[in-house]
């Protein structure tokens, strides 16, 4: 590395030789990123797509296509596609009917933060999917949380029903010890990776204690069938 | 604790995922300033600093370009913003306080190329901190780095009266004494949870 | 730009090797080690890392070396990170475009190829005193030497830590990976493991005096 700084007081040529060569730099790296980034929108966009699609169609066994939403305190949206700042994923299935929604949940796990994505079914009031979509978890432990079939049989049919006048979740999702598990509302953790199914669990309890209840209140903005 | 707490971003770039240890980033500083413990608490402080002042500026110029959605031209902008920053703190500190521009003075350069400084930038963008957040997290990363270097330093000095084979010596026996330390902290990991 | 006292290197098969061996960018130079511990956890990582790393050497010297005349002495350092911070931008999009699943895997280190000294170092050192055709083969051969030495480490810490290579599992089931390998501290082994077995070889090499020297530059 050169020590010499790059605004070094001009001992030879004028100011104005160092601007106009700057700037030309300037314009040809301009020129470089302009076009590269327009020869690869689409490419990227589609790309994005493509894996927001295999997430949700992972939680969501029977959806084909999917709609984007936003759900807050003020109700619920219907975004373009290329949106995004959605947080709830509408999955529909080849008949254009509802098949379930997508919602992301994050908690602390052992490392770093754990993100997972899980499908929610509005008739079964059920979670019935489950992806872990960022970890950074031990390779051997914490991460069989993505790929241990035991443990994402929890999610085929996790009870996430609502209180009977729809304010909160009625039992709240939490992850209990290894074979512990005696109620449809609780996770049976993996031994060896307590952390990290706690981080799962709590995730999903956090996310769903928010949105269910406002999902419930909102439910009539979704729409049924896509193709009616 | 939650994941976006001001305590945790701190914990977390401090010891859990310590900027050198875990993330890799400086490694150069790591091994080259980590002679003696106190040019690496020196070099420590300088690039807390600069990591302070950066990660600030990193989120003005963020603000700006999303509102104008010119995203692409963030790596670009980043690296000179830091560039010129670390030339303004430099001449600041040299008017201001001669005193502390010799002790900080010479590494103040050689932080433009440390990747910690630009990864802090990318890595707050990438996990869209508020300003309080990105002012924690560069915080933490700071006095993750610098206590990196100073345990390296202690090591490193306590290392030069042993003796060892000599196609061991320098870079690889740094590298080791790295791994050993970068275990260490992977008990931290759970820290707080 | 003033002249340069030193006369451009002749084209030679040397221009190409040197980065490949002689001036190994990681094993011999210990530049760009902080990608070199971080993206190198498997071998489909590093290969990536390393390629994208090529294209922003080669491009940015080509650019540089293409420039040398027009790039005032007093901002040159700016000119060449401009120049990099482009290439780098391409590179990104680039990969974004061809697979997420790598872009997420190398994260923030794509970016971070700005700050790698050794694209700095080869536009200070050569492509802005060389003929763009010297510049071009010097660039490649530090690119391939950059993308051998993340290889070396990637595959050993990908078959070490999860029992695969590119994916492809070697061993049985039974086989219990040595996670530590791909985790943060198995980077620093491993890359310790690899100076030490270099600075073991110059070592023979130079006790078995020159005429070892064309087999290492053959290799």
């Amino acid at each position: 590395m050169s020590e010499q700084s790059p605004i070094a007081p001009p001992p030879g040529p004028g100011s104005l030789r160092l601007i106009v060569s700057l700037g030309l730099i300037a314009m040809i790296s301009g020129l470089f990123i302009v076009l590269s980034v327009q020869l690869t929108r689409e490419k990227i966009a589609h790309n994005k797509q493509v894996a927001l699609e295999k997430a949700i169609f992972a939680v969501l066994p029977d959806a084909t296509q999917v709609v984007k939403y936003k759900l807050d305190e003020s109700g619920l949206v219907q975004l373009p596609n290329e949106a995004t700042d959605a947080n709830l994923y509408a999955g529909y299935n080849a008949a254009g009917h509802l098949a379930g929604l997508a919602m992301e949940g994050s908690a602390r796990g052992y490392q770093d933060v754990v993100k997972v994505l899980y499908g929610y079914s509005l008739e079964k009031e059920a979670i019935i999917g489950m992806t872990v979509l960022e970890s950074t978890e031990t390779p051997g432990l914490g991460d069989r949380a993505n790929n241990d079939p035991e443990f994402h049989g929890n999610f085929k049919n996790l009870d996430a029903s609502l209180t009977g006048d729809g304010s909160a979740v009625a039992n709240p999702i939490v992850t209990v010890k290894n074979g512990k598990k005696e109620h449809p509302w609780q996770i049976d953790g993996i031994s060896g990776a307590t952390v990290t199914s706690t981080a799962v669990g709590n995730g999903i309890r956090e996310s769903t204690n928010r949105l269910l209840p406002l999902l419930h209140q909102y439910q009539g903005s979704l729409v049924e069938n896509l193709n009616p | 604790m939650q994941p976006d707490s001001l305590t945790f971003i701190f914990l977390n770039a401090f010891l859990i995922n310590n900027f050198v240890l875990a993330m890799f980033l400086g490694i150069c500083p790591f091994l080259g300033v980590s002679g003696k413990i106190k040019t690496a608490w020196n070099m420590g402080l300088a690039v807390i600093f600069v990591m302070l002042v950066s990660s600030m500026c990193a989120y003005g110029i963020n603000a700006i370009l999303v509102k104008y959605d010119l995203e692409f031209l963030r790596l670009i902008s980043y690296i000179a913003v830091i560039a010129s920053a670390v030339q303004l703190v430099e001449m600041t500190i040299k008017k201001f306080s001669p005193a502390l521009f010799r002790t900080l003075g010479i590494f103040l350069p050689l932080i433009t190329t440390n990747c910690a400084i630009l990864g802090l930038a990318l890595f707050q963008t990438n996990r869209s901190y508020d300003f309080l957040q990105c002012l924690a997290f560069s915080v933490g990363a700071g006095a993750g780095f610098t206590l990196a270097l100073v345990l390296m330093a202690g090591l490193r000095e306590k290392l030069e009266l042993a003796d060892v084979p000599d196609v061991s010596m320098g870079a690889a026996l740094s590298l080791m004494l790295g791994g050993m330390l970068s275990l260490a902290f992977m008990g931290f990991a759970g820290l707080g949870g | 730009m003033v002249k340069d006292p030193r006369l451009p290197d002749p084209l030679s098969w040397q221009t190409f090797t040197t980065g490949l061996w002689k001036e190994n960018p990681v094993f011999v130079m210990l530049l760009g080690l902080c990608p070199t511990l971080a993206v190198t956890n498997s071998a489909i990582n590093a290969l990536s890392m390393g390629l994208a790393t090529t294209f922003v050497l080669v491009c940015s010297g080509v650019l540089v070396s293409l420039l040398r005349k027009v790039i005032p002495k007093q901002v040159r350092i700016a000119s060449y990170i401009i120049i990099i911070a482009t290439f780098v931008t391409m590179a990104d999009y680039a990969i974004q475009a061809i697979s997420l699943d790598i872009y997420k895997a190398l994260g923030a280190f794509i970016q971070l190829i700005v700050v790698n000294c050794i694209i700095l170092g080869r536009a200070e050192a050569y492509a802005s005193k060389n003929p763009v055709s010297n510049a071009f083969i010097n660039a490649l051969g530090m690119g391939v030497g950059f993308t051998f030495a993340l290889l070396c480490l990637g595959m050993v810490r990908e078959v070490l830590g999860m029992g695969s290579l590119f994916g492809v599992h070697l061993f049985g089931p039974a086989f219990q990976p040595w996670a530590v390998f791909v985790l943060p501290p198995g980077g620093f082994f491993v890359l310790a493991f690899w100076l030490w077995l270099f600075a073991v070889a110059r070592k023979r090499t130079a006790r078995a005096q020159p005429a070892t020297k064309e087999v290492a530059d053959a290799a």
